[in-house]
């Protein structure tokens, strides 16, 4: 079902890692909305990646973020830098999205005023991550939970951390 | 323009990055929706918004730019403001509203960090 952009799945995980983590994701909170996407990017920022990609993956990062926040239960988002790609996955618990299509469409949001209070709440956030990523993925189990991957390619003169 | 002399043009207050007044600005971009930010604005715009919670902290350190103006005469919580200091984003708050501060700017040659959104909707 993945729509690969001009990558493949064997190319991604064959490639070492230079870096990995998990970071926690606090659900239902803005409390701490947005510090894992800070973290990342100073961490983006403290390798030899062009100040592009470690903006498009800063925003990919934070959009999926606050999603979690707003409506899952918990969640972590797992950076993955290799020489040629950084991966983002923001993997939660919660309600699940049941229509996939209709939540990809700019404008459709189910945002409450709370979320709304605090700026968000376009319906813009999964075209906006579709928009800056080199490939995206979502998938999502109603009740379960939502799964998105979001893969940014690096630059070809990056020669690692 | 510098921050400095954008201090000036709007009358407005510093409340946080006194130290980062010689930045360079050349375009500038305005709203309450951060969705919105997110989707249009480009790294080294100045931020003019209405908002002050600390998400419009999270946000612009995100999205790279240079400073925040808050409109209206809105100032931040502490906590909005710790947040700001922690990232080094410089924040002013100016009494005047979101179009004359916008106007005012543009006067004096800051322009919109895009004209239309239909314009080459380069992600960048
Ligand atoms: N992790 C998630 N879990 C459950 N539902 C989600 C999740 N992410 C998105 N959704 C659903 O998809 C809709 C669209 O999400 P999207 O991020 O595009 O817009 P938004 O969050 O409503 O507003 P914006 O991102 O522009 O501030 C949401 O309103 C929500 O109903
Ligand atoms: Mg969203």
């Amino acid at each position: 079902m993945a729509a690969w952009k001009g990558l493949t799945t064997n190319v991604l995980s064959h490639e070492p890692a230079l870096y990995e983590n998990s970071f926690p994701v606090e659900g239902g909170t803005y409390e701490n909305a947005g510090h894992v996407s800070s973290q990342i990017k100073a961490l983006l920022k403290g390798m030899k990646i062009s100040k592009e990609v470690v903006r498009r993956a800063a925003l990919v990062t934070y959009e999926s973020e606050i999603n979690i926040c707003s409506y899952a239960r918990s969640g972590k988002i797992v950076l993955r830098v290799t020489p040629e790609h950084v991966t983002i996955e923001a993997i939660d618990e919660g309600q699940g999205i049941v229509d996939i299509e209709l939540a990809m469409q700019e404008g459709y949001s189910t945002a409450t005023d709370r979320i709304r209070e605090m700026g968000f709440g376009a319906g813009m956030g999964l075209c906006n991550i579709k928009n800056f990523s080199d490939f995206f993925r979502i998938t999502s189990e109603i009740g379960k939970g939502t799964h998105l991957k979001m893969v940014i390619r690096i630059d070809k003169d990056f020669d690692g951390i | 323009m510098t921050l400095r002399e954008i201090k000036e043009l709007l009358d407005a207050e510093v409340l946080v990055g006194h130290d980062q007044l010689d930045k360079e600005i050349k375009t500038a971009f305005g709203a309450d929706l951060m969705s919105d930010v997110l989707a249009f604005a480009k790294a080294g715009s100045l931020l003019l918004t209405g908002l002050t919670n600390p998400q419009v902290i999270r946000t612009s350190d995100v999205l790279d730019i240079a400073a925040i103006i808050m409109v209206r005469g809105k100032r931040p919580s502490p906590e909005t403001l710790r947040l700001a200091e922690e990232l080094l984003i410089p924040v002013l708050t100016t009494k005047y509203i979101l179009f004359e501060t916008a106007g005012k700017l543009y006067a004096k040659g800051i322009v919109g960090c895009m004209e239309r959104v239909d314009d080459e909707r380069a992600f960048t």
